[in-house]
Parts: structure tokens; C-alpha cells; sequence
């Protein structure tokens, strides 16, 4: 068996499980946000009855993020609804934000806050829940009905997917990120090359990643059109995991005689930086053949970049220099915003580094990634054009149906910053 | 559930992503207010640019002026419709404006859970490029019983995909109705 079919037969309580059947198995999280969370209530409480408790309120993890720092009402009642439902089931983990509590982007938060271990099963009322895949474990994203039954019932049926093996062999080289590395997989294989399957990573080009940038490789998987995101756990990931839990964890390896429906081998050294036109992620091509578009707006943020460690890669291009468009910089959550005043390049920490470029920081949340209410930062409300470190670049994903954006790595959208058209970030970048 | 449906249809492209189904600003408003839900129908379809709205043509608003609901209940949609956002708010969007049924070459595998689960819609599908061989408006009969798909406006025939594993939770119209039938809710420990 796959990594992903040993996991989902633990969660089945069976000793086998083969691509393509459809098992029940045990959730060991739910996740759910501001946006999705009401109507997955609603519907939990419909089916089960007002007064039903959910089936384990250490389990259900509830992380507002997606439109928090807007005056709309309505997504504002959407916020007290999750307060009192999180009250009401004395859920253990509800982050709120209108307190210390508040953490932000709700995938890069679960690995902050230890909800991701290996070997374990995550369903989140997200699509990019994919991005947990990072550590070795299955996580997918659903809708509000398939969550309000697992609320309920702590179980749901899923169809066991193959999976397709991507292995980039070599050094990578110091320009390139694992943004570039699944916008050439995405551009390669298409927006639904990966339809139900799992997507697994591995190769000394993968695995010399850290947590962060495997995060972002997984959290992709989706834009494929992928089930789930793997990579196998290891050192790395048992570091990260001890210094926030000790929730316990299991790692699986795949059999020597695992059936995988595709491999496919890159060579780290051939990478280029790349950027995806508008409108799909597929329309990946390399960064230093658009240099003649030029820029309204750039981004850097979301569960895709805007970690740590997209912020410190987008910090070394942008030390000491001033950006020529308007600079959108959102840490994805309160942990990587307190970074900014920690972290430093060349000792000058990265929010001395963003101000002084002339960028702008906004709150950690969701924030323009996916556009959100018309007051959002960084939104795009006309027909700009935005480089972004963001997921989706369908029409009017961050905004106006007349804006466009292209998806690209933290270094591409701080040199692009720079030059005010997108730019290769190898200009920028010496060799350290 | 009806054995025959009929309806107008609704043409679209391939990769028709749950941004275009329906914008995120509008994923505000409660799905269980009467007043509130009807937005979702006036809105869905609303992120699809006005060329590609309506194929071949283009350029045909799916919900009318001055209405909230959709004439077109069968929307014909090229490869992995649905794509993107896991929001169910696209079917159920896609649902309240009127559409009983989506017939695409291949979805992407969230939107599709959404529809069978949640029972909006009928997601079929087709091993014929329909979006090449009916326009907007044609007048179409889905018999269900045989997956067969009509288009008397055209005087063509096509067969549908069988719904497989997931037949028995469309045909009790969603998880929760399946679930209850085969007795795979433990809920009585749950309710107080």
C-alpha cells in the first residue's frame, strides 16, 4: 500500500485498503472557518437536532480567518455565530478574533498550533486542507454537508485514491522555491491532471525542504485538482511537530510493492522561476519571459506565501530597496506578524525591511487572496494587474471580474515589486 | 425524485470554477433566511465573463433582469466543472436559482461530493463535448431511468454516464437521507 491507503485503512480499521473502493473511516480533526462554519452548523444542527453535541469537542477545530478585518455585517454575524456555537459545545479550540487568541490563516495555523501529525486524518471545510499533506498525513478539503455529518458522527466515506509520484532529484538552487516547483507540476499535468488522486512528493529537491515550503508545495495539490498532498514524514517534520505537541503521531512509509498510477522526475538544477498567467494556475511559464507586463499591484500573503519563510525570501530582495507599485504584505497569521519584529536580515528586522521599501502590512487573515467583501486589504476593485504569492488566479478571484492575477513564488513577487513588471528574481538575487 | 427532466439549457466552457459559480463576497449571507438564501440564486453564475456566459453566443445573462431565478435548469458544462473553492455554496447556489441538473465531460472531484451529498443537483456526466453540440437555450429531456439525455430542439441523443457508486445517495437526494435509510448515524448518544 501508498502512505495514503495505509492511513485511511487505520482510520477504516482494516488491514487493506485498494485505490478506488469507497470505506468509512474515523476523523481525527475537523476544521472549519468563519465563512463555511455557519452552514456547516446549520446543517449539523438541522440533522441532528438543536440541541445535538458534536461527536468530540476536542475535535473540532475552529479557526475564523477568512474575512475578519471588514465592517460588513454579515460576515461579521458570521463570527458570533461561531463564538456561540464554540460556547455552547465547549469546543477546546476555537480561536477568536476578537482576542489574544485570534491566530489567523487556518492551515498554516493547524501547524502551528500541532493539529497536523502524521499519520493522521484532517478534513477542513477548505479546499487548500491539502496543504497539511505536508506532514505525512491525509488531509482534504469538503463541503458544509459532508462536515456537519462528520460533526455528528466523527466518521465519513471517502474513496481511497491512487497516487502519482513526483520526485524532483538534485540540489535546488537558491532561486527557487516550492512555488515554483508545483506551478511547473500544475503546468505540466493541468488543472484537473491530479482529479482524485493523491499527490505524493519526495526526492533530496523535496526533502531538503522545511516544513513551510513543503506546506506550500501541498497546499497546490488542489489546483491540479488533487485529493491530497503527501510527503512521507521525517526528521524534519518530527522537529517541527515535538516543539509545538506531544500529541502522538505515526509515520508511514510506503511498501516497496506500492502500485503508483504515475512517477514523475524533475531535475532540481533545470528550474526556473516561474509565474502563472491568468486565468487558470496551470498557465505556468518561466517568470523571464512576461517581463513586458507590467504591474498595478503586488501581494505577498495567504496559506500559499505568506509563512515565515516566504516573508524572509521576499525580505532579502526587498532590503534596502524601494518598491515601484503598491506592495500588499500580509502575514497569514498573529505568530508570523510577531516574527516581523523579530526576524531579521542582516539585522534589520523584516517589518523595518517592508516599511522602509515603501510596502504596505496589512492584518494576518485570508485578506485578498480570494477578494472577500469590497473594505478588504489589498483587494483589487478595478481592472488591475497583481503578481501575487497566492493559490487561484480565475477571473475575479481577488476582486474585480476586470482585474487579473498571476500566481508566483515570494522571490518573483518582490523583484517584480522592484521593477514595477514581472521580474526574474535572479536579477536580484546574488549568490549568498 | 422525477424520472424525466426537462428544461432549457445553459452552455458553458470547460475548468468553470466555483469563483465563477459564485464570487466570495457573497458567501456572507444565511442559507436558512428565506430573504438572504434567494441572493445565492440571484447571484450564481454572476463571476462568469459576459463572452463566455452562455455559449455558443455569449453574452446571455443566466439569471434574467429584474429576476432572481434562472430559466435554464440544465447546465452543460465542458471538463472539471466546478473546479477550485470547495465552497458548497456552489451548487446549493446553482440549485436555488433553479438548475436540477449539470451535465459536464468531468468535474472536479469537491464540487461534485458537494452536489451528491448536499442533494442540489444532479451532476452527470458525459463522454460527449456537449458544450459543442448544444447552444443555450435548446430545449433538453434527461430520462434518468435509462441516462439517456435529448435535445428535442436539435433531434439529437446522447447517453449519460451512470451515477455508480454514489447512485444511492442521489437517488435518496443527499448523505444525510442515505445515512438515515441505512442506519449509519449513531445519533442517539449525541442528542441531549
Amino acid at each position: 500500500m501508498t502512505i495514503t491507503e495505509k492511513i485511511l485503512a487505520k482510520h477504516a480499521d482494516r488491514a487493506h485498503v485498494s485505490a478506488g473502493e469507497n470505506i468509512w473511516i474515523d476523523v481525527d480533526v475537523l476544521m472549519t472557518h468563519d465563512v463555511c462554519g455557519p452552514p456547516t452548523i446549520g446543517i449539523f444542527k438541522k440533522q441532528f437536532g438543536h440541541g445535538a453535541r458534536v461527536w468530540d469537542p476536542k475535535k473540532v477545530v475552529i479557526i475564523p480567518d477568512h474575512y475578519i478585518f471588514t465592517s460588513d455585517i454579515h460576515a461579521r454575524r458570521n463570527i458570533q455565530v461561531l463564538r456561540d456555537f464554540a460556547k455552547e459545545q465547549n469546543l477546546a479550540h476555537f480561536y477568536d478574533p476578537g482576542t489574544d487568541t485570534y491566530k489567523g490563516v487556518c492551515h498554516v495555523a493547524l501547524a502551528e498550533e500541532g493539529f497536523n501529525l502524521p499519520g493522521s486524518v484532517l478534513f477542513g471545510t477548505d479546499s487548500h486542507t491539502c496543504t497539511s499533506g505536508a506532514f505525512g498525513m491525509f488531509g482534504t478539503g469538503i463541503g458544509n454537508t459532508d462536515a456537519a455529518f462528520v460533526m455528528g458522527t466523527g466518521k465519513l466515506w471517502v474513496k481511497v485514491p491512487e497516487t502519482m509520484k513526483f520526485i524532483v532529484e538534485g540540489e535546488r538552487p537558491a532561486y527557487i522555491m516550492a512555488k515554483d516547483i508545483i506551478l511547473k507540476i500544475i503546468a505540466d499535468i493541468g488543472v484537473d491532471g491530479a482529479t482524485y488522486r493523491a499527490m505524493e512528493f519526495d526526492g533530496e529537491g523535496i526533502l531538503s525542504m522545511n516544513m513551510e515550503e513543503r506546506m506550500t508545495l501541498c497546499n497546490m495539490v488542489i489546483e491540479a485538482g488533487g485529493k491530497n498532498g503527501i510527503i512521507q514524514a521525517d526528521e524534519t517534520t518530527i522537529a517541527y511537530v515535538k516543539e509545538r505537541t506531544d500529541r502522538p503521531f505515526e509515520i508511514y512509509e510506503n511498501d516497496s510493492d506500492a502500485n503508483f498510477a504515475s512517477i514523475h522526475i524533475y531535475q532540481a538544477p533545470k528550474l526556473e522561476p516561474m509565474v502563472a498567467r491568468p486565468y487558470l494556475p496551470s498557465n505556468g511559464v518561466a517568470a523571464a519571459s512576461l517581463n513586458d507586463v507590467r504591474l498595478d499591484q503586488c501581494y505577498i500573503g495567504s496559506c500559499t506565501g505568506g509563512k515565515i519563510t516566504d516573508f524572509m525570501a521576499a525580505a532579502r530582495i526587498l532590503k534596502d530597496q524601494q518598491v515601484k507599485v503598491k506592495t500588499a504584505i500580509v502575514p497569514a497569521t498573529q505568530i508570523v506578524n510577531q516574527k516581523f519584529d523579530t526576524e531579521t536580515v542582516d539585522g534589520k528586522t523584516l517589518r523595518e525591511i517592508f516599511t522602509e521599501a515603501g510596502a504596505e502590512i496589512g492584518e494576518p487573515s485570508c485578506a485578498a487572496c480570494l477578494g472577500g467583501p469590497v473594505d478588504t486589504f489589498g483587494r483589487l476593485n478595478s481592472n488591475e494587474i497583481c503578481i501575487s504569492t497566492t493559490n487561484r488566479n480565475f477571473h475575479g478571484r481577488m476582486g474585480s471580474k476586470q482585474s487579473q492575477t498571476y500566481l508566483a513564488s515570494p522571490f518573483t513577487v518582490a523583484a517584480s515589486a522592484l521593477t514595477g513588471h514581472i521580474t526574474d528574481p535572479r536579477e536580484y538575487l546574488n549568490a549568498d | 425524485m422525477n424520472q424525466i427532466i426537462s428544461g432549457k439549457a445553459y452552455v458553458l466552457g470547460n475548468d468553470i470554477d466555483t469563483d465563477q459559480i459564485i464570487p466570495a463576497e457573497y458567501l456572507v449571507y444565511n442559507m436558512d433566511d428565506p430573504k438572504e438564501r434567494r441572493l445565492y440564486g440571484l447571484y450564481a453564475l454572476s463571476g462568469v465573463p459576459e463572452e463566455k456566459a452562455g455559449l455558443p453566443k455569449g453574452h446571455i445573462p443566466f439569471i434574467p433582469e429584474n429576476e432572481e431565478t434562472s430559466p435554464y435548469s440544465i447546465v452543460i458544462g465542458g471538463k472539471n466543472f466546478g473546479c477550485g473553492s470547495s465552497r458548497e455554496h456552489a451548487p446549493a447556489a446553482l440549485d436555488i436559482a433553479g438548475v436540477q441538473v449539470v451535465i459536464a465531460l468531468s468535474y472536479a472531484r469537491i464540487f461534485y461530493r458537494n452536489a451528491v451529498d448536499g442533494g442540489f443537483l444532479i451532476p452527470y456526466e458525459c463522454a460527449d463535448d456537449l458544450t459543442q453540440e448544444i447552444e443555450t437555450g435548446d430545449e433538453l429531456v434527461v430520462k434518468q431511468e435509462i441516462n439517456l439525455l435529448s435535445n428535442t430542439t436539435r433531434g439529437k441523443s446522447y447517453a449519460l454516464k451512470p451515477m455508480g457508486e454514489v447512485a444511492g445517495i442521489v437517488q435518496n437526494g443527499g448523505l444525510f437521507e442515505y445515512a438515515k435509510q441505512n442506519n449509519l448515524m449513531n445519533m442517539d448518544s449525541r442528542n441531549e
